[in-house]
Order: structure tokens, then C-alpha cells, then sequence
């Protein structure tokens, strides 16, 4: 019998799969046998620099490029459910959940697909103000989003909490759940072959109360979703710079309902506004 | 090799409308009270062209109008009189005769004014006739009909030859901007009027709608302004048409001081050619001066 | 052959000078004040009613153009703001329960009440503020009465936009001193439409139109406790945003604030919006229209005395224009009619506070420390009273402080770019984005440069305009939130599956 090849679990930083810079890994709980590549401060700030880059061609693609895109990881879900259920499975969760999470993440994906091309339209607005004046308000994204995934569902939480970030075209640096990275690591694979420019979704893995608070307090990370109940310090540390932060306080069990999934608040707070004005005359 | 010849364009920086009229309305919310209004309204009487330009104009109408230009109101010897006395040409003879011995001036039309539709030679000859008859002053019209074509060199090749025939006479050219339509098109013609030579540029011939307005006055103002800053040359501006009452004769005054200031608060560089202004300013005038307020038909219409 | 192009780049305004203000100089045009009363002493307004504060302390506000007092405020300590914050609660569910369509109506009252005590509210603005009156009167009393009909008319159309959504409950809101009738109707008006109650917090140096705006709450038969407003420094502020019953917190100031702000709501689950400072650059090409041009970048930062967030601040004029366009602004500028704030002809009033003057001479010292060259308007000054000449910076570098920090004043920095790329770079480098300006004749450039813009309203071709119909808010630390629009009313309404604030 041929020994099998085993995969290492690292970062997906720019569009390549670095190791730590800090050389160090670690084994999720729910994951004991596994060593996973383990992330720090100075891979997140790799990883900023990188969603910088990602976020600039992933917001001038036009929106039914973006469109395309996500729904290339729509496809890259499916030929991969496979791979990913297994992911799933090496972290405890049952076959049968898994594949209800591997379908339901295809289906959010393919509702996002369909979005990037109506945000205008839902979001923004021609505005009859007085004078002769046309104005109207545009949506644009924030720009670098950080995201803390949900520790489970771990690959689909992972994804209802990016995708929406990323519709609008904002460039995501996400933390995988800590106990079961696998899966949301193995994402990085999918989305490597969905032609999202280099950088515009960036996974990270380690320790959350090592690493969310630098995600809170960077200065070049314009917003912040964090699955979970507010957290204090978190805000805290985000208003350095002004930080747009939400927090997802679903429980587990909510996600299995995907409609819950798609909302459009979800965009909402990772937008920005833009009003124009310009004269109407001869 | 002759050397190449530039394009003549007449170039001229945009204007943007929203923004002129907005200026415009900021000004015209300027107070004008008291010392200031009857010092403001005694230099409109002064700036004041009194117009008469219709085809049953006669010989008596335009006495008439210049005994009124020499003396606007009996018994108020602190009134200036009119800058000047605007006539069709054939009735300039009538109304040096009427101003002599007064500082009033005389003012033609010519060049087929208003719609100056009639070929150069004629247009030339009118000139010449009218200066030669007395008139201190000659009001032509601009050919819109080139101007809209594009042919801006001959536009501005006319207003040259009419200035060669000028003589003595200060040439006010009428750029008819309610035929222009759009405030680049009239910035244009400015600029063709100034460099062809014009004393005055003057918005209209009265006979078309919208006559002169604040609007085109300000933008007019501006150019005149950049051209004297950048040559030193100045020229007048002359608002013909339209300007009925008091305030709109201060709202101008207004757009004048905070434009071009005090230079040209003066008849030699600011007219309004107008023809029932000037019983109301007289009538806001004796407001001022008696507190109580006036009767239309105590004042004479000429 | 005629020289035929008016060449923009090597016209030089240096042949024929000019003067002004000589020949026929204006009148004094002062309104008059005789039409209304201020009460030596003010209460709060809380439930319903003004009342004595717990604190039993007073402060004076007083006229910055004269320096005299006007009338004694009283302060807000933690006591009164938790009796505010008590009144708006108990108001909270019948005021949600009533119909947005009586809600519309109480609206509309009020916006009708404004407009019929206008001339009365632009001169209590004028009064305390010092502000010109012909702002006050033109912008900030008009656009605030617009501002509540804008939204009575939202009241009861709640569902057509935001579906099931319901109202916060009680929203605390503290506005800064630039506008202070304005931000009070910015802030009001939406919560009210959209079915919340109110606790505000008008500034200690401008409390007067929001407290006379009580007494238009009065007349328009507002139930008690709906709006509460409540007087005081930044304690009472504090003190407000941190009030554990508050569902919702809507700042307008400084970004240092807004941060603390940020922080102290932090983890509460209490909705936030923030419209914080800013820096906005003016970008100025080459085939602007000039004069208008000039207009715009005056307006956009010499209008309420450069008290304006959004105020164009950093003026980016392309090289090949940058000295004419600047002789031309230096001569304008010398036109600018700065004086007693309550003259009808006045274009620039009294700098609002001796702080704020304080902190733009300071910021303006730096500059001339740092080497740029300071133009200032020879005009006459009052002696009495807090002024500030109209000042342009010329030679200025984008690390130079006043190139960098708000100034909050009326002082332009005027720095170059070539290429529209540069401009969007330099326009780009701060870390703010309210607002920016364009003036370019191209279309298709003005399109391809506000789309790069970071700020959060773009001016093309105007500047400082705004309707309620229109979002208004920043990008990056000028804060985020909106408000006006339709997006306005987002802030103010709890959704179903949401994500939560933090």
C-alpha cells in the first residue's frame, strides 16, 4: 500500500499558502491529530498588505465580473464537496451535517453571485434635492474587512460572514474558527481557483484571543465582523481608527436556515455611501 | 514656407451657470439702505442711457425725452442728469440740437440695429453718418447669425471696421445675449468684442427676451475685470433692457462694486439703457427724501 | 494676426489694479432684534417642560461677536441626564405605538412652526452663535424646517423601505456648536419620523435655538418626554452617551470625541453613528470655470467662518493655473465682508469661541513656523469679539500640519498636483473623507475622479450644498452613518436579522 500524502494546513495570505512567519502551528481542539499552521500578528499585518492590493482589483472589477467570480466559487464548492465534507468530518461533525453545510454554502454562494450587479439599485438612490442639481449616492465598499469566523459551523459561517463583506467589494482577512480550521482552510483552495485577484479573501488560522484584537486595533483594517456576543475591548480597540464593527451573535443552529442567511444588513454596514452632486445648466 | 496661421477660436475659459447664478443671488440679497440707496440710486440716474428706439419715435418724442434727460425732476437740483440720450441714427440731429449746452450725450444705434441683418457697406455707412451728425456714442449690434455659425472672425473683423469708423465716438457693442443663449457662447462674444476694440459691451438691443440680466451683467463684468488686469485696458458695460425698478438698479450697481469695483462706479464705464427706470428711481428717490411714499403720475413720463 | 487664445496660464493680474469699497460703500444694514426676548435664565427641557437641574449650576452663553452674555444655561449633571433619559423612556412606547401617520403630523407642525418663527430663530442663531445673518436666515433656519417636513413625510412610510423594521427606543444624540438650530433638526427630525424618543445635548456655547426649538415642541403639541433636551459641557455628554438605557447614540464633532464616543458605547449593543471631521480637498483643474471656481472654493471654506466639517479646506489646483487662480482668489478674498455678524451685508461673522480662535491661531503659527506663505485679508476687524482675517496658505506641503489637521476656521491651504492621478493621491492622503470638491469642465473626468474619492460627499462643480433628501456622512475617521435620505433612516431602525452593533 502506497503511504498516502498529507496535507499541511496552512494560511492563504495574497493568493499563495504561506506558513507562519512565526513558524508555529497548533492543534485544534476539535482536531487533535492535526497540525495547523498557526498565524500571528505579523501574519495578519502580511495579510492586510496583501487585502490592500486584493481589495483595489477586486472593487474595479465591474459587478458582473464579481458576479462571475462568485459564482465560479459556487462551482468550486460543488466539485469540491467531496473534499470538503471530509474537512468537515475530521472535526466531528457528521456526514449528514456535513453535507447539509457543503449545500448550504453552495446555495449562499450562488445567492451572492447573483447580488453584486443589484447593490447599486437596493443601496444606493438618486436624491430630489432642491435646486438645479442632479445628485445621486453610490455605494462603495469600506475596503479591508476583518472577519472572525464563528467556530461552527465552521466553513459555512465561515462564508456567510465573508460573503456578504465581499459582494460589495471589499477585500476580506478572515480568522478560521479556531477549533475547526480545516474546512475554512481548505476554502482558501476553492477560492484560489475562482479567479478572485490575489488578496482579496485571506485566511488566517490560530488563536482567537491572540489575534482578534489586532484585528481590532490595525489601522489599515477599515471594518470588523465578529461572530459572537459585542465585545467590549473589540470596539474598543476598533475606534482607534474609526472601525465599522458588527457583530453575528447567531447561534449555531440558526445557520441551518439559510434565508436567515441573505440579507442585505448583512452589506449594509461594510458600505459606504457616497453622495454626488453636479449643476444641471445649458 | 509661410509660417502657419493659428485657427482663430477666441478661446475662452467655461462658464458654469449654476455657480454664476448663485453668485448672483448672494448679491442680490445685499441691503441697500438709506445714505447708501439714495448715493446708489443718484449714480443709476447718472449711468442712465434714456432710451427711446421705436418706429413712431418723432422729433417731439425725442425733444421731450431730452429735456427729461437734462433735468430729470424740476426742483431737485441735486439730481445729476442722464449719462446720455440713445436715438435711432436719423433722429441724432434732433437730439444734439435738444442737449446742447448740457453734459448729456448722444447715442446711436446703427449697423441695422436690432437685428443688424443688412450687408457691411451699409452698415459702415450708418455708423459714419451718425458720428457725423453728432453722436458721441454708437450702439452696434453684433452679427449673431456668424456668431452661431462659428464664423467668430467675422464677427469680430465687423466690430474692427465699425470701431475704424467711429472716429471720436466710444463704441458700444450690443452682443444681444438673449439671442446667444448660453453663457459660454456670450463669455465667447466678450472676448471678441474686447480684443476687436469695443469701449462698451452692452448685453442687448431691448427688442429681444430675455434682455439683460444679472447673470450675463456678472459675467460680463468678470470679463471686462480680466481684461484690464491683464492689459490694462479698461472698458464699460453697458445693461440695456428689462430693468424696471430701483432695486433691480442697485442689485446691478451691486454686481459692479463687488466685481469691478470702484473704477468703474462711474457713467463713463457703467450705463443702464433703460426708459421707464428712471421715474422710479426719481420716485424712490423722493421716498427717501420725505419718508413718505410717492404717487406714480405726479412724475412726468416722457 | 490677432493673438486669439485668452491664455489661462500666462495671464498675469498685474497691469491694471483695481480697488474696492471706495466709490459707494454700503450702508450698515443690521437687523433688528426687537421682535423677540431671550430669558435671563433657561431650565432644561425635560418631559414636557422646562425645569430647574438637579445641579443647581448655571453657565453663561454669550454673543462672540460682542462677547456679552446672553442668558444663563443651566448645566446637566448625571442626575438630570438620567432624569432626561428616564422621560424619554417612559415616552418611548406610546410614542412607537402611535401611527406613523400621527407621527407625520406632529412633523409637520413643527417644520410649519419653524418657518413662521424664522426670522426669529436666524437671529437667536446669529445672536449666539455669530454666524451671519444672512446664513442663518438663507441656510441653516430654512434647511432645518426642511429637514423636519423632509422626514414627517418617511413617518408613515416606513414599511415601503425598511419592512418590518421598528423603532430603537430611546436615542441620545449630542451636536456640536457650527450649526447648532441645524444638527439639532438633522438629529431630531429622523428619530422622530422613524418612532424613537430623544435625549439631546445641544453645545454649552450654542444652546439657545434648541432650547427655543422646545418651545416649537410645545406648541406643535408634542406628547412630554419625546424630545428632551438637556444643556451642559462635555460632562453632560459623557454622562448622556454613557446612560445604560440608551439604544441608539448620534454624534456629530470632533473625531477625538467620536472615538471616545465609540469606546465608551462599546459592547453595550447600542446603535452608533458618528459624522466626525474632516479635511476636504477641492481639486481644481486646469479648464475649470474659473470665476465660478473661485466661487466654489470660497464658499466651501470661508461660509460659517470655516466652522464646517465638510468644509473644502485643502485646495488642490492644478499647477499650470495655480498662480493666476490664486491672484484671482486673493483678490476675491479681499472682498469678503467680515463684521458684525447681524448686518444683512455681512458675508463672514465672529469665530465662534475664544477656544476655537485659540486653536486656529495656533494652527495657523505652525504653519507660518513650517514655511507656508500666509495670505490674510486687509479687512477692518471690531475690536470687541472673537475674529479671524479670511486666510489662504500658499506653499504648502501635504505634511505641513495645516495641511493635515482640521483647522476649523476660515483658512485655505493651497497646494499643487499635475495629472489627475496626483490629485486623486494627494486628495486621498489623510485619514479622514467627509467631503470633496471637483471643478473640472470634463464630464467624464469628474465622474472617473469622484469615483476614486474617498469621502462621502463629492461636490462637482458646487460646493456645501445640501437637502434632506441627500445622505450626508464620511468615509474612514470621518465617522459612518448616515444622514438624510433614505439611508438616514437606517440608523434609527432596528431591522429584523441584523447584524449587532458593537
Amino acid at each position: 500500500m502506497t503511504l498516502p500524502v498529507k496535507k499541511t494546513y496552512k494560511l492563504f495570505v495574497g493568493g499563495k499558502f504561506p506558513r507562519s512567519e512565526s513558524a508555529r502551528s497548533y492543534q485544534p481542539s476539535e482536531t487533535k491529530h492535526i497540525h495547523v499552521t498557526r498565524g500571528s500578528r505579523k501574519d495578519l499585518r502580511d495579510a492586510v498588505l496583501a487585502a490592500r492590493i486584493g481589495q483595489k482589483a477586486w472593487s474595479s472589477s465591474s459587478a458582473y465580473l464579481r458576479g462571475q467570480i462568485l459564482y465560479r466559487l459556487a462551482e468550486m464548492l460543488e466539485t469540491r464537496s467531496a473534499a470538503l465534507c471530509e474537512e468537515l468530518a475530521q472535526s466531528g461533525v457528521t456526514k449528514a451535517n456535513a453535507k447539509r453545510e457543503v449545500l448550504a454554502s453552495i446555495a449562499l454562494a450562488i445567492w451572492y453571485a447573483g447580488l453584486p450587479d443589484k447593490l447599486q439599485s437596493l443601496l444606493g438612490s438618486q436624491n430630489a434635492v432642491q435646486g438645479p442639481f442632479f445628485s445621486f449616492s453610490t455605494i462603495e465598499p469600506s475596503g479591508v474587512v476583518g472577519v472572525i469566523a464563528p467556530e461552527t459551523p465552521s466553513l459555512l459561517g465561515m462564508l456567510a460572514l465573508c460573503l456578504p463583506v465581499l459582494v460589495s467589494g471589499n477585500a476580506v482577512v478572515a480568522l478560521c474558527s479556531e477549533s475547526a480550521p480545516c474546512a475554512s482552510l481548505a476554502l482558501g483552495e476553492v477560492f484560489a481557483t475562482s479567479d478572485f485577484p490575489g488578496g482579496t479573501i485571506n485566511l488566517l488560522a490560530g488563536l482567537r484571543s491572540e489575534l482578534a484584537i489586532h484585528f481590532a486595533s490595525h489601522r489599515d483594517i477599515d471594518g470588523l465582523l465578529v461572530a459572537g456576543k459585542p465585545d467590549a475591548l473589540i470596539t474598543q480597540a476598533a475606534a482607534d481608527n474609526v472601525k465599522r464593527v458588527r457583530y453575528c451573535d447567531l447561534p449555531a443552529a440558526a445557520f441551518r436556515d439559510v434565508s436567515r442567511l441573505r440579507s442585505l444588513h448583512w452589506v449594509e454596514p461594510f458600505v459606504e455611501v457616497k453622495t454626488l452632486w453636479h449643476p444641471v445648466a445649458q | 514656407m509661410p509660417h502657419p496661421v493659428a485657427p482663430v477660436e477666441f478661446r475662452v475659459p467655461p462658464v458654469d451657470a449654476v455657480a454664476l447664478e448663485t453668485r448672483v443671488g448672494e448679491l442680490a440679497t445685499r441691503s441697500i439702505k438709506k445714505s447708501a440707496k439714495v448715493q446708489g440710486l443718484k449714480l443709476a440716474i447718472a449711468m442712465m442711457d434714456l432710451t427711446t428706439l421705436e418706429g413712431m419715435d418723432s422729433p417731439g418724442k425725442v425733444r421731450q425725452l431730452c429735456q427729461k434727460a437734462r433735468q430729470p425732476m424740476p426742483g431737485r437740483k441735486d439730481l445729476p442728469c442722464v449719462g446720455a440720450v440713445c436715438v435711432y441714427p436719423d433722429l441724432v440731429p434732433i437730439a444734439v440740437a435738444a442737449l446742447r449746452g448740457s453734459t448729456v450725450l448722444v447715442a446711436a444705434v446703427a449697423t441695422g440695429f436690432p437685428a443688424g441683418r443688412t450687408d457691411r457697406v451699409t452698415k459702415l455707412r450708418e455708423t459714419e453718418l451718425a458720428v457725423a451728425n453728432g453722436a458721441h456714442e454708437i450702439d452696434m449690434v453684433i452679427d449673431r447669425g456668424a456668431f452661431l455659425a462659428g464664423r467668430y472672425a467675422d464677427v469680430f473683423e465687423e466690430i474692427c471696421a465699425v470701431k475704424a469708423v467711429c472716429g471720436p465716438a466710444r463704441l458700444k457693442v450690443i452682443l444681444e445675449t438673449g439671442e446667444l443663449k448660453t453663457y459660454d457662447n456670450i463669455r465667447r462674444a466678450c472676448r471678441i468684442a474686447l480684443l476687436a476694440g469695443a469701449d462698451f459691451l452692452k448685453t442687448s438691443t431691448g427688442k429681444v427676451q430675455p434682455a439683460s440680466t444679472l447673470p450675463v451683467v456678472l459675467l460680463m463684468l468678470e470679463a471686462v475685470r480680466d481684461h484690464f488686469l491683464a492689459t490694462g485696458v479698461q472698458v464699460g458695460v453697458k445693461a440695456a433692457g428689462g430693468i424696471r425698478t430701483s432695486k433691480d438698479a442697485l442689485r446691478y450697481l451691486v454686481l459692479v462694486n463687488e466685481t469691478c469695483g470702484d473704477l468703474w462706479l462711474s457713467p463713463h464705464w457703467f450705463r443702464f439703457g433703460a426708459s421707464s427706470l428712471l421715474n422710479d428711481v426719481l420716485m424712490q428717490l423722493e421716498k427717501e427724501r420725505t419718508g413718505r411714499y410717492q404717487r406714480p403720475s405726479d412724475f412726468s413720463v416722457d | 494676426m490677432v493673438k486669439n487664445v485668452e491664455s489661462r496660464s500666462t495671464v498675469k493680474a498685474s497691469k491694471g489694479q483695481l480697488s474696492f469699497g471706495k466709490v459707494w460703500p454700503y450702508e450698515k444694514a443690521p437687523e433688528s432684534t426687537d421682535h423677540f426676548t431671550i430669558a435671563d435664565r433657561y431650565g432644561l427641557f425635560i418631559d414636557g417642560e422646562f425645569v430647574a437641574p438637579k445641579s443647581k449650576e448655571y453657565f453663561a452663553t454669550s454673543n462672540p461677536a460682542t462677547e456679552q452674555p446672553l442668558a444663563e444655561i443651566a448645566h446637566a449633571n448625571d442626575a438630570d441626564v438620567a432624569l432626561a433619559v428616564q422621560a424619554a423612556k417612559r415616552a418611548a412606547p406610546a410614542w412607537r405605538a402611535l401611527s406613523g401617520e400621527d407621527r407625520a403630523r406632529y412633523l409637520y407642525r413643527i417644520a410649519r412652526i419653524l418657518l413662521e418663527r424664522s426670522r426669529e430663530f436666524a437671529c437667536l442663531e446669529t445672536l449666539d452663535n455669530g454666524k451671519p445673518i444672512r446664513e442663518t436666515r438663507d441656510v441653516d433656519v430654512p434647511l432645518a424646517a426642511q429637514h423636519f417636513f423632509y422626514h414627517a413625510g418617511w413617518a408613515d412610510k416606513l414599511d415601503l423601505v425598511y419592512p418590518g423594521a421598528t423603532a430603537l427606543g430611546v436615542v441620545g444624540q449630542v451636536i456640536p456648536w457650527n450649526f447648532p438650530l441645524l444638527m439639532a433638526a438633522w438629529k431630531i427630525a429622523p428619530a422622530l419620523a422613524t418612532g424613537n424618543t430623544v435625549v439631546l445635548k445641544p453645545a454649552e456655547s450654542s444652546p439657545l435655538s434648541a432650547l427655543r426649538l422646545c418651545e416649537v415642541f410645545q406648541a406643535a403639541g408634542l406628547p412630554r418626554g419625546v424630545v428632551n433636551v438637556i444643556t451642559g459641557d462635555g460632562r453632560t455628554g459623557a454622562a448622556l452617551v454613557q446612560h445604560k438605557d440608551l439604544n441608539k447614540v448620534a454624534f456629530t464633532g470632533s473625531t477625538e470625541v467620536g472615538k471616545q464616543i465609540q469606546r465608551s458605547v462599546a459592547g453595550r449593543n447600542v446603535e452608533l453613528t458618528l459624522e466626525l471631521g474632516g479635511k476636504a480637498a477641492h481639486v481644481v483643474f486646469e479648464d475649470a470655470a474659473m470665476d465660478q471656481a473661485i466661487e466654489g472654493v470660497v464658499r466651501g471654506i470661508f461660509f460659517n467662518q470655516g466652522h464646517v466639517c465638510c468644509a473644502g479646506s485643502r485646495l488642490l489646483v492644478q499647477e499650470s493655473v495655480h498662480d493666476l487662480f490664486v491672484e484671482k482668489l486673493l483678490l476675491r478674498m479681499q472682498r469678503i465682508r467680515v463684521g458684525d455678524p447681524m448686518d444683512k451685508n455681512t458675508d463672514m461673522g465672529a469665530i465662534h469661541s475664544k477656544e476655537q480662535l485659540t486653536r486656529i491661531c495656533e494652527l495657523v503659527s505652525a504653519g507660518e513656523r513650517e514655511g507656508a506663505t500666509l495670505h490674510q485679508a486687509d479687512c477692518q476687524l471690531p475690536s470687541k469679539g472673537y475674529w479671524f482675517r479670511p486666510s489662504v496658505f500658499t506653499n504648502v506641503a501635504l505634511s505641513h500640519r495645516i495641511a493635515r489637521e482640521e483647522i476649523f476656521g476660515p483658512v485655505l491651504t493651497v497646494m499643487t498636483f499635475r495629472t489627475p492621478e496626483e490629485a486623486v493621491e494627494k486628495a486621498n492622503n489623510t485619514s479622514y473623507g467627509l467631503s470633496a470638491g471637483i471643478w473640472t469642465d470634463k464630464g467624464a473626468r469628474i465622474l472617473w475622479l469622484a469615483e476614486r474619492l474617498r469621502a462621502g460627499v463629492v461636490w462637482n462643480n458646487t460646493f456645501n450644498r445640501f437637502d434632506p433628501a441627500a445622505p450626508f456622512g464620511g468615509f474612514q475617521e470621518s465617522g459612518f452613518g448616515r444622514e438624510g435620505g433614505r439611508q438616514g433612516l437606517r440608523a434609527y431602525l432596528k431591522v429584523p436579522f441584523a447584524l449587532s452593533p458593537g
